[in-house]
């Protein structure tokens, strides 16, 4: 059982978890994940590490309300507990000076960024952050970042901030502002990632993704997050999550994920929401 | 003398059609008339080959006289000197092939039924309600970690408090208990009964920390700093698959996902609870061990209209309990022996259907085993859409992975002594599925004594009484 220390709505849909684990806090490195349970009914459901705090023994996560459990999430207050937090899990993010690195995110992954972002600064690398949103209302975490990266790239849909369009222009956005990345490492959305994947594959540049599937208990017991990298069957909890993106199956993937999307719904009906119907 | 009564009193069973409705306990245990009649059967031998059958040595005969004589009390504190969980091995322990396989009854007629008495006795003993735990030695200052709260784990973390110990029972799920709570279903082993096993062992002082993922959470190196030894029950949890085209199909299922979304996520009440289990119409399950059959009586629990065992051998080599394996049967699944799954089809990421070989048996391999040979241009296809691949498992990697100087087989097991449960490493003992690979509960418990016995030998410098 955990205490919620902060649970705020950051922009539209997303929200900031900030919990006491200080056994997690202590062990947390860039691109580890934890699972939770909102409640004695819920599902285990994973979370990115945004950011920790060791000698507060705190741990936070950035999370989007997509479904029931996020929903879930989403009524917490500072001092409700929930009853599990299990963490960190998966491998941590490769950190290493590979010359200039370009991270991408968009939705939660501009929050995991953060600390995959200060750890490559401090290892030595020129780090750019390209973030990506429909608008700019709402982007989050940008003076976090920025502080921690030598430039931060924005793009929007519409147009409200920085570069209009979708990471689909990376090619020309590279060369309009100079930067030959050694690595790519992109966070958050799946089809961003996806898109991402595809985008520097004809460039030759290595592409980190962070892959999200469907997970149970997150410690390699169920195989129910599986997924197909370089023709062979990986594990995401324990080999990954995070994988090199030109050799992911995202096709099985995507229908993997849309596994159990007609159930997602019921509980969402049945969740405080229905009511506003 | 009287007659020797050869003639085993059965006992009352749901029936099958409508047990197959419900995820309630299958077995309803004998009442106490019947467990007498059934315990006056034995033979009180001078040298009773039950016993040796048994991997923990429990006095057979001795607890059966008390039934006989109605004393179930005494009955119950023979068994629990040298078992912690009768109620549990009462009913999951393979006795045909252990104490009852011993029994001289069994030369004529029917065994004794040794499994089903110690579930008696286990069941009216907690029936009385929790009695008193057992005076608790003072503190001697020492600390254990004991990882995995399975059966391996509760026997050290009981063994141990018993004998002064703080111990710290670290479980990386929200539920202690391992198998017998994410494994093995309701309809065999309630889990009331698990629970009240782990209740116990938190009334002698053990403290329990679920979510903790050792290795991650914290390491065990890290674990040493603050603990004189440690002990490792952490299960064979990694599944296998088969490995043949199609497995990333939604529909395909390991056991231990399958069965982790209904007992452990308590799937079977969805939407009450909010991890979904699909309601599939024809199911295969690919195995044919405990854990197929479980699987497979799940699946019709859970509404399947046919539900099917491929298993590669014949009927003589089902390595379940035959007991679980004629539930199955009553119950009505499809059992295809002699028939391997080769290749699964689907449509849209979904599966539609499994193609399979057929099988005859060869020569007899290394197990004596006669060793399954494909027959070729034997393919055939069912319609099926869900499969539960039942095959083994293997230990999980991440202790070893996350410890320097942690010795592992080649099959990912953590070496241990079979006599101590030490491992290569300083203070670190081991035992259970970890160390064997996916065996039984009994010989996890046996392991988890001995390795007990072991850590108060090394940490007190005197031999265990
Ligand atoms: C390793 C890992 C790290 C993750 N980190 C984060 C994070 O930091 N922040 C965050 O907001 N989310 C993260 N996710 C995704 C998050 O776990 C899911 O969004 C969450 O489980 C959805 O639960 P739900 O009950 O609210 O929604 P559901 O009702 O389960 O799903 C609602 C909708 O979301 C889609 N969905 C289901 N699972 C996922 C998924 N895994 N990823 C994306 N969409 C999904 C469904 O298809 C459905 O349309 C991560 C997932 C993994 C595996
Ligand atoms: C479906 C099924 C049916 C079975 N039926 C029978 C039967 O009828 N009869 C029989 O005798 N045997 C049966 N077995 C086998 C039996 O359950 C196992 O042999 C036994 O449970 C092994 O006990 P264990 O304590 O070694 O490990 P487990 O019971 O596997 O417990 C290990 C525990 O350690 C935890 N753990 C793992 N890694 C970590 C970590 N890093 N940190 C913290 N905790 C960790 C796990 O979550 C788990 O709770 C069955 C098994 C299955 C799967
Ligand atoms: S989540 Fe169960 S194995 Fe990865």
């Amino acid at each position: 059982m955990v205490t919620i220390v902060e649970r705020r709505m950051i922009v539209p849909n997303v929200h900031l978890l900030t919990v006491a684990a200080p056994e997690v806090a202590e062990s947390a490195r860039p691109g580890n994940f934890i699972i939770l349970r909102p409640d004695e009914q819920g599902e285990r459901i994973p979370l990115t590490i945004a950011d920790w705090d060791t000698a507060a023994g705190t741990v936070s996560s950035i999370f989007v309300q997509v479904g029931a459990s996020t929903a879930k999430l989403a009524r917490l207050k500072a001092g409700d507990t929930i009853p599990s937090y299990a963490g960190p899990l998966g491998n941590e993010t490769e950190i290493a000076n590979f010359g200039t690195v370009l991270l991408i995110g968009g939705c939660y992954g501009l929050g995991s960024l953060y600390p995959i972002a200060r750890a490559l600064t401090a290892a030595g690398n020129k780090v750019y952050a390209m973030i990506e949103a429909r608008s700019s209302y709402l982007l989050y975490w940008q003076e976090r970042l920025a502080a921690v990266v030598e430039r931060l790239i924005v793009v929007t849909r519409d147009g409200s901030r920085g570069y209009k369009g979708h990471v689909t222009r990376l090619s020309e956005i590279l060369a309009l502002e100079k930067i030959s990345p050694d690595r790519v490492i992109a966070h958050g959305c799946t089809f961003q990632m996806m898109t991402v994947a595809k985008e520097t594959k004809p460039l030759g540049i290595k592409t980190i993704v962070s892959m999200n599937p469907i997970m149970i208990d997150g410690t390699g017991m169920c195989g129910v997050c599986r997924l197909t990298v370089a023709g062979q069957t990986k594990f995401a909890c324990v080999d990954g999550p995070e994988f090199d993106g030109h050799e992911v199956d995202w096709e099985e993937f995507f229908a993997r994920r849309e596994g159990y999307s007609a159930e997602e719904n019921e509980p969402l009906h049945r969740s405080g929401c229905a009511s506003h119907f | 003398m009287s007659k020797v009564d050869l003639v085993r009193r059965p006992m009352p069973k749901q029936e099958p059609a409508e047990r197959v409705r419900n995820f309630d306990e299958v077995a309803l245990g004998y009442p106490a008339e019947l467990a007498r009649e059934e315990a006056a059967r034995c033979l009180t031998c001078k040298k009773p080959g039950c016993v040796d059958g048994c991997p923990v040595g429990i006095d057979i005969p001795g607890f059966l006289g008390s039934v006989a004589a109605g004393d179930f009390g005494a009955a119950i504190r023979t068994v629990k000197q040298t078992n912690a969980l009768p109620a549990v091995c009462g009913r999951v322990c393979p006795q045909e092939e252990q104490c009852e396989r011993n029994c001289v009854l069994g030369k004529k007629g029917d065994p004794l039924a040794i499994g089903r008495l110690e579930r008696f006795v286990a069941d009216r003993e907690a029936q009385e309600g929790p009695g008193q735990p057992p005076p608790l030695p003072p503190p001697n200052g020492r600390a254990i970690a004991v990882v995995g709260s399975g059966p391996a784990g509760i026997t050290v973390a009981a063994d141990l408090a018993l004998r002064g110990y703080a111990v710290t029972m670290f479980e990386a799920l929200h539920e202690a208990g391992g198998v017998l709570t994410y494994g093995i279903p309701e309809f065999r082993l309630p889990k009331a009964i698990v629970r009240r096993e782990v209740d116990y062992v938190r009334s002698l002082g053990v403290e329990l920390r679920l979510d903790f993922v050792v290795g991650k959470t914290r390491t065990i190196e890290r674990l040493q700093e603050s603990f004189d030894a440690i002990f490792v029950g952490a299960g064979a949890g990694l599944p296998w698959f088969l490995e043949i085209p199609g497995e990333n199909l939604n529909g395909v299922y390991s056991a231990n996902e399958y069965l982790t979304r209904c007992n452990l996520m308590r799937g079977f009440r969805f939407p009450a609870f909010d991890t979904p289990l699909k309601r599939s119409a024809r199911v295969a399950v690919f195995g044919g061990g405990n854990v197929a059959m479980d699987s497979a009586r799940t699946a019709l629990r859970l509404g399947a209209d046919e539900v099917h065992i491929v298993y590669r051998r014949s009927k003589a080599e089902l390595p379940a309990r035959a007991e679980e394996a004629e539930n199955a049967e009553e119950e009505g699944v499809i059992f295809d022996y002699l028939t391997l799954p080769v290749r699964l089809i689907g449509e849209r990421g979904w599966l539609t259907g499994i193609e399979c070989r057929r099988m005859e048996l060869g020569e007899p391999d290394a197990s004596g085993r006669r060793r399954p040979v494909e027959i070729p241009g034997s393919e055939f296809v069912m319609a099926m859409d869900a499969s539960v691949c039942a095959i083994g498992n293997s230990p999980n990697p991440l202790i070893p992975m996350t410890t320097p100087g942690l010795e592992v087989g080649k099959r990912g097991n953590i070496v241990a002594d079979d006599d101590t449960g030490r491992t290569s490493r300083e203070r670190v003992w081991a035992g259970g599925d970890v160390v064997t690979g996916a065996a039984t509960v009994i010989s996890a418990m046996g392991a988890g004594r001995r390795a007990a016995r072991s850590i108060h030998e090394a940490l007190s410098g005197q031999a265990a009484p």
